[in-house]
């Protein structure tokens, strides 16, 4: 049999106008058989997410998705230097770590803010990784979006694809073995789970029986190579056939969906020890990065269309059907958050940049005499030019007024350099004159 | 005891003093690993502490790193360093990586990864490499290579317990052919130290691992020609000893390097620039590095391909009459 015949369907419970789909028919009949005690089961249905819970949810896809908007703003005014959009995905990204307990482990790729912000990593946190400031946990080493919180379970994001998706199969292995009931969810896009790495992960927490969830954003674009180029069967779900797991394909802008299949999942791997896959179906609505522009390779019309399926218009519907929403609040909601997004990243932009010193620790856990000796060597060279290292030079408590004194003494240096050459026998002379305005030792 | 053993017993201690040490990789469970470095240990600590992998050197760096993320201590087998490519960007993308790019907020300090490497053995290109200068380039990850049994155990006991990952790469060579008193008792030796094995006057002689034995051998050949050589073992070469080396040079004015691995940007590159920067003016000599050639590691002509003891030897003749 080829990959053809299996064609996995999609779970989904809400539809775009807010309502949900009812109860399927198999369930339906399996209620029938148990005594015909169903009813419409739709009428009778329990909130699927309580209203508290629902309400959080919603309130950190408008976050992430204000602070998109802010930020990729921000990089076209040339104050940051790149940004990545949760954009589209939303409710794959917030529905799953809503389903989570806070203190299971996620490990995702890097389009996952919606994650990070719904376990509570604030605005001020968000900004101070991406401009970099003394206050950004990873000391200004990364690009803006690669956020860690040790606090919150939230390991810090690593450039090389997939690279974390085989390391939330060895700390799962740990999580069972100090047998605390937790659980570690890897996040990655269809594009990364063409790396050896996808394939390594899931034999492994297959064979060793890990508590792991496995989350593919199937997003369509790695960049601008469409899914159709990415693979040739039927998605990422039934290659966990292949490895004894089980899998499921949710509709990946149906927040209910993902909460839900999320949830199931979670049992599963924590009560089994089993990991699981789920492939979230959706829609990267907004370009790969700051650096990408999909009008290359993708049409307007093709947008339009995962437009029109917004899984925060989706969820907003179903709230306001609820009664637990309305349109005052989604304004009140836009502008508290707006203002906040551009207060705290003013504030960030002015914090000063990580100490000197951040230079040489962490490398490992004391710096060798080796690094230390190359850290003097780098404050003796700025004591020498600290108008061309500022910040370093700030760290190491220099003024204004020197710096601005040895840019200076720098420019007379290269008008020399540029001033016509004197002719010979004149320059005999001139070599015994001091060369820098008697600053030579 | 052989270096087998005396791993074997440094794994034992790791484990029975730590119930966090995990052991892992291809074929290390009931067989015990394909030299036997981690024979009987699956018996004594359970197929959870002591298992095998599949096939997935990448697979198995990357658990490894995760475990060594949520606190535990693995201990993963590479079953020879000749395979360790498929993992270089789960070793040197990401564990080196770890500590520094989180801001010490993640470490992956508890990782140890063992792997045989070396000629010798008639292995051919795919069991005789030693890949160590590929790493050395990787600021955040140590690499030791012991040479003998004593130094097997007290290495491997220090880098399982270092707070940082380290890159444990075994002589296989050596494995049964090296044979010495081992204490019974749990004991380290430093990591970043080099060993002075022997004092000399005339001349200093560098290497690690395996090679060693080689150096010691060319050293008592020059003792025949009156040549009083100092013979120095690196034991780790990352973060190297950069002062011993330096002391030594700067008392007997030469240096020869010697390693397994190709010439061309092999770690005694490393070593030759950094003594001509700090000893330049003590040098006699100009640095000689007697290597393996730039080729392959070949199957029949592994003798001719290796730096061995008379090769050394001339090195050693042709600093002291430069």
């Amino acid at each position: 049999m080829t990959g053809d015949e299996l064609c996995i369907p999609i779970f989904k419970r809400l539809r775009q106008d807010g309502t949900l789909y009812p109860v399927d028919a198999a369930q339906r009949q399996s209620d029938d058989a148990r005594g015909g005690q169903s009813q419409d089961t739709t009428s009778i249905e329990r909130d699927p997410i309580e209203r508290e819970k629902a309400l959080k949810i919603y309130r950190t896809m408008l976050f992430t998705r204000v602070l998109d908007e802010r930020m990729l703003a921000a990089q076209r005014q040339g104050r940051l230097s790149f940004y990545m959009q949760c954009t589209g995905e939303e409710a794959t990204v917030i529905g799953s770590a809503a389903a989570l307990e806070d203190d299971d482990m996620i490990m995702a790729q890097y389009r996952e803010q919606g994650a990070l912000a719904w376990r509570g990593f604030s605005c001020d946190e968000f900004m101070n990784q991406m401009f970099g400031n003394e206050r950004d946990y990873g000391k200004g080493r990364q690009m803006p979006i690669h956020y860690g919180s040790r606090d919150l379970h939230y390991m810090t994001i690593s450039s090389p694809l997939a690279t974390q998706i085989p390391q939330a199969t060895g700390y799962a292995y740990g999580q069972k073995l100090a047998g605390k009931g937790q659980c570690t969810i890897t996040i990655f896009g269809e594009g990364a789970a063409s790396e050896g790495d996808f394939h390594a992960a899931l034999n492994m927490a297959s064979v060793h029986r890990v508590p792991c969830i496995f989350l593919c954003r199937n997003n369509g674009y790695a960049i601008s190579t469409p899914s159709c180029e990415q693979f040739a069967a039927d998605g990422i779900a039934p290659r966990a056939f292949g490895y004894h797991m089980q899998s499921i394909r949710v509709d990946g802008n149906d927040v209910i969906a993902v909460y839900e299949a999320t949830l199931a999942a979670r049992k599963i791997a924590v009560e089994t020890h089993q990991p699981v896959l789920i492939e979230a179906m959706t829609y990267r609505l907004a370009a790969h990065s700051s650096s990408d522009d999909p009008s290359g390779y993708r049409s307007k019309k093709e947008e339009a269309i995962w437009r029109d399926k917004d899984p925060i218009l989706r969820m907003r519907n179903w709230l306001e059907a609820q009664g637990w929403w309305s349109e005052e609040e989604e304004k009140a909601t836009g502008d508290q958050l707006r203002r906040e997004v551009l207060e705290s990243m003013k504030r960030a932009e002015k914090l000063a940049p990580p100490a000197l010193d951040t230079l040489i620790t962490d490398v490992y856990d004391t710096p060798t005499p080796l690094l230390k000796q190359q850290l003097e060597d780098v404050k003796q060279h700025i004591r020498k030019y600290p108008h061309a290292y500022p910040k370093g030079a700030a760290s190491m408590g220099f003024t204004a007024q020197e710096l601005e004194d040895s840019r200076k003494a720098h420019q007379e240096r290269l008008q020399r350099m540029q001033s016509p050459k004197p002719v010979e026998g004149h320059q005999l002379v001139e070599s015994h004159q001091p060369v820098d305005g008697g600053q030579t030792s | 005891m052989n270096m087998l053993q005396a791993i074997n017993n440094a794994l034992d201690i790791a484990m029975a003093a730590n119930p966090r040490v995990v052991l892992f990789g291809e074929d290390v469970g009931v067989f015990g690993g394909v030299f036997r470095a981690t024979s009987h240990l699956q018996d004594k600590y359970g197929r959870e502490r002591c298992f095998n992998t599949p096939l997935t050197e990448q697979g198995i760096i990357g658990f490894a790193n995760g475990l060594a993320a949520q606190g535990s201590t693995p201990v993963a087998e590479i079953q020879f360093a000749d395979y360790i490519f498929p993992a270089f960007d789960q070793i040197v993308n990401e564990a080196a990586k770890f500590r520094y790019r989180s801001g010490d907020l993640f470490d992956v300090g508890g990782l140890t990864i063992r792997t045989p490497y070396g000629g010798g053995i008639a292995g051919g290109l795919y069991h005789s490499q030693s890949p160590e200068a590929y790493f050395a380039h990787t600021p955040g990850l140590k690499i030791v290579m012991p040479r003998n049994p004593h130094q097997a155990k007290g290495l491997l006991l220090a880098a399982i317990r270092d707070p940082n990952p380290v890159l444990f790469m075994e002589p296989k060579r050596l494995y049964r052919a090296s044979v010495g008193e081992v204490p019974e008792a749990d004991y380290e030796l430093p990591l970043g130290v080099a060993d002075v094995i022997r004092e000399g006057r005339d001349i200093t002689l560098l290497g690690w691992g395996a090679q060693m034995e080689v150096i010691e051998k060319a050293a008592a050949l020059a003792e025949q020609d009156g040549i009083d050589c100092e013979i120095i073992d690196l034991r780790s070469i990352l973060p190297w000893d950069i002062e011993t080396v330096c002391d030594s040079v700067l008392k007997t004015g030469r240096l020869v390097v010697s390693h397994e691995a190709p010439l061309t940007g092999g770690f005694a590159s490393e070593i030759a620039a950094t003594v001509q920067e700090r000893c330049f003016l003590y040098l006699e000599a100009p640095i000689r590095r007697v290597t393996g050639l730039d080729t392959p590691f070949p199957l029949v002509l592994e003798k001719e391909h290796l730096p061995d003891e008379l090769k050394i030897y001339e090195a050693i003749k042709q600093s002291l009459n430069y």
